[in-house]
Parts: structure tokens; sequence; C-alpha cells
């Protein structure tokens, strides 16, 4: 079991990384042709960047169309990033005091985080507009997050894991010194549930959080009377006719 | 007419989301161009038995060209953020006009054929084959998307469903597929010049009978100049303006802000249309082709300015994609913006004093302002984020004593879509029509009840001619709707102009 785990989570980090890399090269190579900001848009590059940490710091524009899938969003996603800080501590060696601090918040974010997941998948029920928008994969994720949620809680809070094995263990994936991995069902589900995750990121709806600073709408400054802007088919098009 | 037949939602005080009703408006079909109305667009005139292989290649091909497109087709995860925010979703209440679900119908095809989850697992992440029954979804309800940009503002990715409508239409014209009223007209501005297919003798015969009515109004010789070489200011405006109502009030009121102004300007019949079709139904090509005639009538005259007159996804065109598609502009005057809306000049010569101005001229009327969707999400006026909203309420209340606005989250960047932008203003499509401007007039109606507002100022000539044709089902009076310069053209008093002439005058045309 624990050599498996070990391969799978070889596989899954190159594939999350090699995946995350291709996607970023071809939206990189994609051209945006036209201006296309929506507006009113910042009329700077430091405006642009601004407005891109303010959508994904505070989930701006969610927060204008709705205040409670808001709260569930912010729910979930600050949650899992507190988790995911927490979790540095299987990492790094010694665990940076920052990383201390975070443990007790990150122990009861989970609870945040599952929360704010489960009342996203209850609006997939609820909510007949979200009902029909809804596909087979959407619920999917939205399990495979939950258990990843549920198997952890349960090892913090219900059946605790041998946390010093486990870190031997990760730290031995990191230097490529392999450590047993400690025989315990939740962890080995918990670890497995999480390799999937890292497998599809690149491949399913996951990557909205790459997408976002890609998106023209977004990233554009508004200066299109000031500044010509032409794409390089656009340009050849010029050429050629 | 057609009005009997459409069942016209109930207005509501406190507007509420529908409960959705599948399939609602899956009966209307906008009618489809003819071959010749293809062809002249460079399009082939009707579908092979290889579209789907067709259609799957033009898909390929703009996904390599447009970032947009690319990013918007991975980046939803279904949050459901949009589905309330669509004006055609609110008043027919069909969820494939939630936009999420209108953009699904391209997504299901991009997964199957484009992505490995929707190669191997179809099912699992909603994925059919490009099929005739998903081709004819496409036509119906790509063609109920007015590309007005409300779900872009509230999506948390900032997907623009107007992107994807607008691919969908280049993707279907390529495959011989297209709409007759946006291709027909873009077809009349290659070969008369304007939307309308006003030649250019009609088009000076209109502006003598204008310059006649000005100077009966006022004793004042205003001028309407027509292609006139070495004016300092080319005026493009939409092809309604120069006789529908109400724009063509509008068009009196800028001649008269030049006048004032003491400026020199034109209008050329070559370039005798601002709207540029080519970008409802997303082709670069054909929305260069209609911008570069405007480039040459600016060359042609020897101007040094170029100024927009009042029209929204004109405005959106001339703003954000004229330099791109039709510049470098260096022959102009680099004094000025290229191109200036005619509310930032107006509102420049209010701001320095140049124009007398009676507001209580319009005192007859208490005003709204209703914000066209691409000026507030698509442009700018001025040299401020969000100058497009201000600028025009800077002349409205410049002009008139009685203004207030609609509530706020039907106003600014919230604002709702007349109903009938993007290439839907036609009679095919009127069912859609009243619908989509359900949430426009919930929010009229609120302000003429809680303020007793009379009137409700627009800068789109679609918005005007949209408003005119559809409030009356909704029991307010077409000329209920005004342009912004026909309340400038209103309150101001010409150099030289005879009061008691004005007074006259006023009688007569109430008579």
């Amino acid at each position: 079991m624990s050599l498996a785990i070990t391969v799978l989570f070889y596989l899954a980090t190159v594939i999350l990384i090699a995946g995350l890399a291709y996607r970023i090269w071809v939206y990189a190579k994609v051209p945006a042709p036209l201006k296309i900001a929506t507006t009113p848009a910042p009329l700077t590059k430091g405006g642009v960047a601004l407005r891109l940490f303010r959508e994904v710091a505070f989930f701006e524009s969610l927060f204008k169309s709705n205040k409670l899938l808001w709260l569930l969003g912010v729910l979930f996603h600050f949650g899992l990033l507190l988790v995911l800080l927490r979790h540095l501590r299987y990492f790094i060696n010694p665990v940076p005091t920052v990383i201390e601090l975070v443990q007790p918040f990150g122990k009861y974010a989970a609870f945040a985080m599952v929360a704010g997941l489960l009342g996203l998948w209850a609006r997939r029920f609820v909510i007949d507009r979200v009902r029909y928008i809804s596909a087979p994969s959407d619920h999917l994720i939205l399990a495979l997050l939950v258990l990843i949620g549920i198997s952890g809680i349960s090892m913090t809070f219900v059946s605790h894991v041998d946390v010093v094995g486990l870190k031997s263990f990760t730290m031995g994936l990191i230097t490529f010194d392999w450590r047993p991995l400690p025989s315990d069902l939740l962890l080995v589900i918990h670890l497995f549930l999480v390799a999937v995750l890292m497998i599809i990121f690149p491949y399913s709806k996951l990557l909205h959080g790459v997408g976002v600073f890609f998106s023209p709408t977004r990233n554009q400054v508004d200066n299109p009377r000031e500044k010509r802007h032409l794409a390089d088919w656009a340009r050849k098009l010029e050429e050629n006719s | 007419m057609a009005k009997a037949k459409i069942e016209v939602p109930e207005l509501q005080e406190y507007p509420e989301v529908p409960k959705i009703e599948p399939g609602a408006m899956a009966h209307l079909e906008t009618f489809k161009a003819k071959a010749e109305f293809q062809e002249a667009l460079g399009f082939p005139g009707e579908l092979s038995d290889n579209w789907q292989e067709q259609a799957i290649e033009a898909m390929g091909d703009m996904l390599g060209k447009y970032r947009s497109l690319k990013v918007y087709m991975d980046s939803c995860v279904k949050c459901g953020a949009c589905t309330d925010k669509c004006h055609y979703f609110l008043g027919t209440k069909d969820p494939k006009n939630m936009p999420v679900a209108r953009q699904d119908l391209m997504r299901k095809v991009y997964r199957r054929y484009f992505t490995f989850a929707g190669k191997f697992f179809p099912k699992l992440v909603g994925a059919t084959d490009f099929t005739q029954e998903v081709l004819d979804d496409w036509y119906n309800y790509y063609h109920q998307c007015s590309q007005c940009r409300r779900c872009s503002v509230f999506c948390p990715y900032g997907i623009d469903t107007a992107e994807i409508s607008m691919a969908a239409r280049e993707i279907m014209d390529r495959i011989g597929l297209g709409d007759k009223y946006s291709n027909e007209i873009i077809g009349k501005v290659y070969r008369i010049g304007n939307n309308l297919g006003l030649p250019g003798p009609a088009l000076e015969d209109t502006l003598e009978g204008l310059e006649e009515d000005v100077f009966d109004d006022t004793g004042v010789e205003v001028k309407y100049p027509l292609d006139v070489k070495g004016a300092d200011i080319l005026l493009v405006t939409p092809s309604a303006d120069f006789f529908a109502e109400p724009h063509v009030d509008g068009l009196i009121g800028y001649g008269k802000v030049f006048h004032e102004a003491g400026v020199s300007w034109t209008l050329s019949s070559k370039a005798s249309e601002a709207a540029n079709f080519g970008m409802f139904i997303g082709s670069y090509e054909n929305m260069r082709k209609v911008s570069l005639r405007i480039r040459e009538a600016a060359l042609e005259l020897g101007v040094k300015r170029i100024v927009f007159g009042e029209c929204g996804h004109a405005w959106r065109v001339a703003y954000a994609f004229l330099n791109t598609l039709a510049g470098p502009f260096d022959f102009l005057d680099k004094n000025y913006p290229v191109p200036q809306h005619i509310l930032e000049f107006t509102l420049g010569e209010i701001e320095k004093g140049t124009l007398n101005i009676d507001k209580s001229l319009n005192d007859d009327m208490v005003l709204t302002f209703h914000d066209s969707c691409n000026v507030a999400r698509a442009t700018r006026m001025g040299d401020k984020p969000g100058g497009q909203f201000e600028v025009p309420r800077a002349v409205i209340k410049a002009v008139c004593n009685n203004y207030v606005d609609m509530p706020e989250d039907s106003i600014r960047e919230a604002t709702y879509c007349c109903g009938g932008g993007g290439g839907l203003l036609t009679d095919d499509l009127m069912e859609l029509r009243v619908k989509g401007a359900k949430p426009r007039m919930e929010a009229l109606k609120s302000v003429t009840e809680e303020y007793g507002v009379t009137h409700m100022a627009a800068i789109c000539a679609i918005c005007k001619s949209q408003f005119t044709k559809v409030i009356p089902y909704y029991g307010f009076e077409m000329d209920q709707i005004v342009s912004v310069h026909q309340l400038v053209s209103n309150a101001l008093i010409l150099t030289g102009q005879n009061s008691e002439g004005e007074a006259d005058e006023s009688e007569e045309d109430a008579a």
C-alpha cells in the first residue's frame, strides 16, 4: 500500500504540474484580438493588478451577484486555504512559526470548508436554476472534496493518525528517501482522494483558478483610444488585404 | 399586428426570479439569411452535407484566435451566479436563456470534440455530439442573446456570454446558417453606405429638410452639412438619426451644439452609418470592412476629428475597436480623443460656457436615464472609469431641472438591455423583445409611480427604436422615450434666436 501511494503521488504531482503548465501555455499563446474589458475598468496595469487581486482575494464579482453564494464560496475556499497552510507542516522541517500559528485555525477551518461545500452542494438540489445546469461531474467533484474534508477531519478529531510517521513519509517523498506510510485506512483514503483531485485538476472545471487571470474582461487595461491593440493574426489580415 | 398573440409579462412591484419553464422559447426562430445575403459577406449560401465537420473545424479555428472563447469554455464552474441576471431569462423563464445554459450549448460541443473528459466520458461532463438538434438550439438561443454583457459583470471569472454568442454566430455563418436581419443589413452597408439603405441624394434632402425645420423654429440658419471637404469634424451617427423619432431630434441637437460651438463639421454619405453589425455576428473581417469606411471617409474629407452620435453598440465598436480595426489615426488632431462621443463634446461645451441653456424649457418633463448596455459595460466616456455613466447624466442635469435615477440594480454597470440589442431588433423576434424588456419596464414603472417620471432618455438608436415599439405593450406611450440631445436641443437658446418665434412654433408643433 505504501508503495502504491508513493507512486500515485509522484504521478499526480507530475500530472498536476505538467497539466497546469500546459494550460497556462495554451492560454498565454491564444491572442485576445480585441479590447473587451468589462467596464468600468482600470486605466493602468497597476489598476488591473488590483482588480484581479480583489477578484481572487474577495470574490468581488460574486459578491455583487449573490451574497449567500459568495458566503458559501468564501467558507469553502478560505477554509481550504487555511487547511492547506496547516498541511505545510508535513512538507517543511523545521516547521516555520507562521505555520505553527496557523495550526489551530487550520484545524477548525476544515469544518468551514466542509460546511461551505455542503451548502454549495445543497444549491444544486434546492435551486431549480442551479439543478438545471448541474452535470454529474459537478456533483462528483463536490463529493470528492467533501470526502477529502471529512476523512481529514476524522483523523484530527476522531481517530488520530500517526503524524510523526506521516511526516517521515512525506519528507521522504520530497527527499527521494522513501519511508513507509503509517498503516491507517482513513489516511490511505484521504491521500488517494487527494491524488485523484490533483490528477483531474488540470483537465476539469477546477481550472477556474487559472482562468480568471487570463480572462480578457478582467485583465485588460481600458485604453483602446490611447493605444492601438493588434493581434498577430489580425496584423497578417491587414497586410494581406 | 402581432400584438395580440404575445403574452405580455405582468410587471411586479418587487421583481422576483421566476421558476424555470424548459422550452418556453424553443419555438422562436428568427428568419434565416438567403444565400445571396450570405455570399455578399463571404459566407457559404447554405448548409452543406458535411456542416458538422465544417463547424467543428471553424470552432477549432476560433478557439485558437480568441483567448476569451478558449478561457470561457474551460473556466465555468456552474456556480449559478449568472442564472438570474439575463433580462431574457427573467422575461421568458426559459432556462436556456440563463447565461450559463446559453454558454453550455457551445460548451457541451466543445467538451465533446476538444477535451479529454468529453471525448472519453461525455455523459459525465454533459458533452454531446454536434447534432442537428443541437444546431437548432444554437440558432434559436444564440439569437436570443443581445450581447449586453450583464452576465459578465456578475461572473466571478468574467465569462462574457456575448463573446460566446458572437463566436457561435460566426461559426454558423461559416457553415452557411446566417440570420437574415443582421446579414442583410451588413450587405446594405456595403452597397449603399448605411443600415437603412438611404442613398446619398435622399440623405441630402433629409438634411436640407432639417435645416428648414430648425430655421422655422428658431430663425437661425443652422447647417447640417454632407460631404464637406476640409471640415474639422466628421460626425458619424446611426442612420436612424436621419428620420426616425425620437432619434432625429437628437441629430437636430448635435447640429445646434456644433453651431453654437462654432466648429465646422460634416456628415459623410460614405460613412453614413455609425452602427457596425459585424460585431453582432462576431465577424472580425466584416467588422473591419465596415469600420474602414469611416477611415476612408475621414481621409477623403480631410477632417481633423471624428465624433460619434448617440448609439450604443456603435460606440462600443468605435471606442473599443475602431483603433484596432481601422487605425492608426495618426492623421487626426492628437489633442482630441479618437473617436470622441458627442456627449463628451457637448459636456465640454457646457463646461466652457459656450451654450446658452434655459433648463426651464424642459420643465414639462420628469426624466430618467436608461444606461445603454454596450455603452455602460464595454466603453468609457471622459477620462475616468465610469465616465460613461456620469457624462450623460451631467449633460441631462445641465439641461433639465427634473431628473431621477431608476433603482440601483437596474442602472450603471447593472443596467438591463432594452431587449432589442445585438441584432435582435427585428419583427420576427417581437415576442422576445417584449418579454426581454420586462426588467427595464419594472424599473421605469417604479420611478413613474414613486417620482412621477414622465420620460426616459436614451443614447442608443436600438434602445430608442426598441422602446418606442415595445413600451406600449406595458401601458406606456411611445413618445415617453427621448434622445439626450433632444433635451439639449429643447433647452439650447441659439445666438440670435427669436424667442417669440419659438413660442409660436411650439404651439404649431402641438397642433
